[in-house]
């Protein structure tokens, strides 16, 4: 995808900047490029990986922002949900709520700084990241090996496996009762589509591009199965009546992380260290009981959160 | 009468929410016509010129707007001018100069074919009854033009008001976004709230391109004759 945008890019702009004339934003982007000078050398090896994208444009700038130029803007940008409840929502008073919020709020108030929430959906998280658009992404993301070329994860908070929901009326227990018209819902960009493409190409897929469109996709029955992180799927059956999670989990287990931009070593060890020193106060097990009890019940407790970045294998 | 869950509009501030999303979805697209609309009738007009460069420059242009996906557009301007120019636009000026190159493009072809399908005998009874050329225009050919341009331009502008539903997708925290956010908040305590959310997300959308096209279907008939 992204090689196809580059690839497009330089006649996209020529047009623009001819036609509709931005010569305001011109300025702005100086003022990127003094603001990010002095870190460029610190980062001399990621930057390499960064042009290998084939943006001929890119000179070698750097996309982020250390942990110091973010502490002295006072206010840091954080990539979350605003329609995934209960890890990513946006309550009736318009402020941010969840699993993932509580840690990001903790992250604001120990770094001093304001936090400027950023709604991204799943199939942009990476590209948020790589532009620097957002500090850190904090919007239950899966880590995969795959993702990890593109940004840097940071210790896990959370545990994740694939789960598949289906109705009642059609309870799938496993892939291969899948019959030739019978469509598989995910949400494009999240874990559960790549692990189909590459362990299941079989399975037809049917991509929905947020949560709640894929959500009323398998209400209104377009699909006969949705495959999400099993969280999702045992929260919505909990929920719903007359889905049951037929396969609660497929493939391996991964984990939850917070990212930043690939090569943003300062950010990333602090963060780190946080994720370290809040586990000593059993600070994920107490974000679990504000925010994710109402959902999963006691029960899941222990096998979600990981305290500390420290995953115990069951 | 079924639960839509319409109290969740009620909930805090709700409608208030919904409202603002619809807000910044008008503005994104009342600024992008704005734009476009000027824009777009003078390369219309340019197009119908016979300079082959001019011609051939604005033929690439139309035809690369119109194959990309709006999607794909949103993504180039938002995500890759930071990673070419180090550029830091925000979603809502990526989408007005979207949705500005979009409409002009439109706009632009529009102009030109309601131009060419005035047909040559208008110019030449124009001529023979001894009217200058910026008097054939003024009277005749702009006139006829306007009239059969009033259908389409409507049809692109309710058009780009509701394709602002895909900026969501570079952070804009429009109507639609709002809808959704509303419907996650609310899944367990009002599981049925999408129907009447999504229902009123329908009104609103109405709600604006009504008074569009009405004003359109007064002003054909003010000038049928």
């Amino acid at each position: 995808m992204k090689k196809r945008y580059t690839a497009v890019l330089a006649a996209a702009l020529a047009l623009a900047l001819t036609l509709s004339g931005c010569g305001g934003n011109a300025s702005g982007g100086s003022d990127n490029s003094n603001a990010s000078g002095g870190s460029a050398n610190a980062s001399g090896s990621s930057q390499a990986s960064s042009s290998g994208e084939g943006s001929g444009a890119a000179s070698g700038k750097t996309v982020y922002r250390t942990l110091d130029e973010i502490k002295e803007s006072g206010s840091i940008n954080i990539g979350v949900f605003s329609d995934k409840n209960p890890f990513g929502y946006v309550d009736e008073n318009g402020d941010y709520q969840g699993y993932d919020i509580y840690f990001a709020e903790q992250i604001g108030k120990d770094l001093g700084v304001k936090i400027n929430y950023v709604s991204t959906e799943a199939a942009n998280r990476v590209e948020y990241l790589e532009t620097g658009k957002v500090d850190i992404i904090l919007a239950n993301f899966t880590v995969t090996e795959k993702r990890a070329e593109q940004v840097d994860f940071a210790l896990p908070y959370m545990n994740v496996a694939l789960g598949v929901v289906s109705p009642d009326s059609r309870v799938i227990t496993d892939l291969s009762e899948l019959g030739d018209g019978d469509q598989v819902i995910v949400i494009s960009g999240t874990t559960a589509e790549t692990y189909l493409i590459e362990n299941n190409p079989e399975v037809k897929l049917q991509k929905y591009d947020s949560y709640a469109t894929a959500k009323n996709a398998l209400e209104n029955g377009n699909g006969v199965a949705w495959a999400n992180d099993n969280t999702e799927v045992i929260a919505f059956a909990l929920q719903n009546e007359g889905y049951t999670v037929g396969i609660p989990t497929l493939g391996s287990q991964d984990t939850i992380a917070p990212a930043v931009s690939k090569g943003n070593e300062s950010l990333l060890s602090w963060i780190n260290d946080e994720i370290v020193a809040l586990g000593e106060e059993n600070f994920f097990h107490a974000a679990y009981e504000a925010t994710l009890m109402d959902t999963y019940g006691p029960d899941f407790e222990e096998t979600l959160v990981v305290e500390g970045g420290k995953v115990t294998q069951e | 009468m079924p639960d839509l869950g319409l109290n969740v509009l009620l909930k805090g501030k709700n409608m208030q929410r919904l409202l603002s999303g619809l807000w910044t979805a008008m503005r994104i697209s009342l600024i992008a016509v704005a734009i476009s609309m000027p824009l777009g009738i003078l390369l219309g007009v340019l197009m119908t010129k016979k300079n082959p460069v001019v011609r051939a420059v604005l033929r690439v242009y139309l035809e690369f707007i119109r194959i990309m996906p709006q999607m794909v557009l949103l993504f180039l301007v938002f995500f890759g001018t930071t990673g070419a120019f180090g550029w830091n636009l925000s979603g809502e000026l990526s989408s007005i100069i979207v949705f500005s190159l979009w409409g002009t493009a439109e706009m632009s072809d529009l102009v030109r074919g309601a131009l060419i399908s005035i047909p040559k005998h208008q110019y030449e009874s124009s001529e023979a009854l001894g009217l200058s050329r910026s008097q054939t225009f003024a009277y005749v050919i702009i006139p006829q033009t306007v009239r059969r341009l009033i259908p389409l331009s409507i049809n692109l502008i309710t058009r780009m008001i509701k394709t602002t539903s895909l900026v969501l997708m570079i952070g804009v925290v429009e109507v639609l976004k709002v809808a959704q956010q509303i419907i996650e908040a609310n899944r367990m305590a009002s599981p049925n709230a999408a129907f009447g959310i999504y229902l009123t997300v329908f009104l609103l959308y109405f709600i604006v391109c009504w008074p569009i096209s009405m004003l359109a279907r007064r002003l054909e008939k003010k000038w049928k004759d």
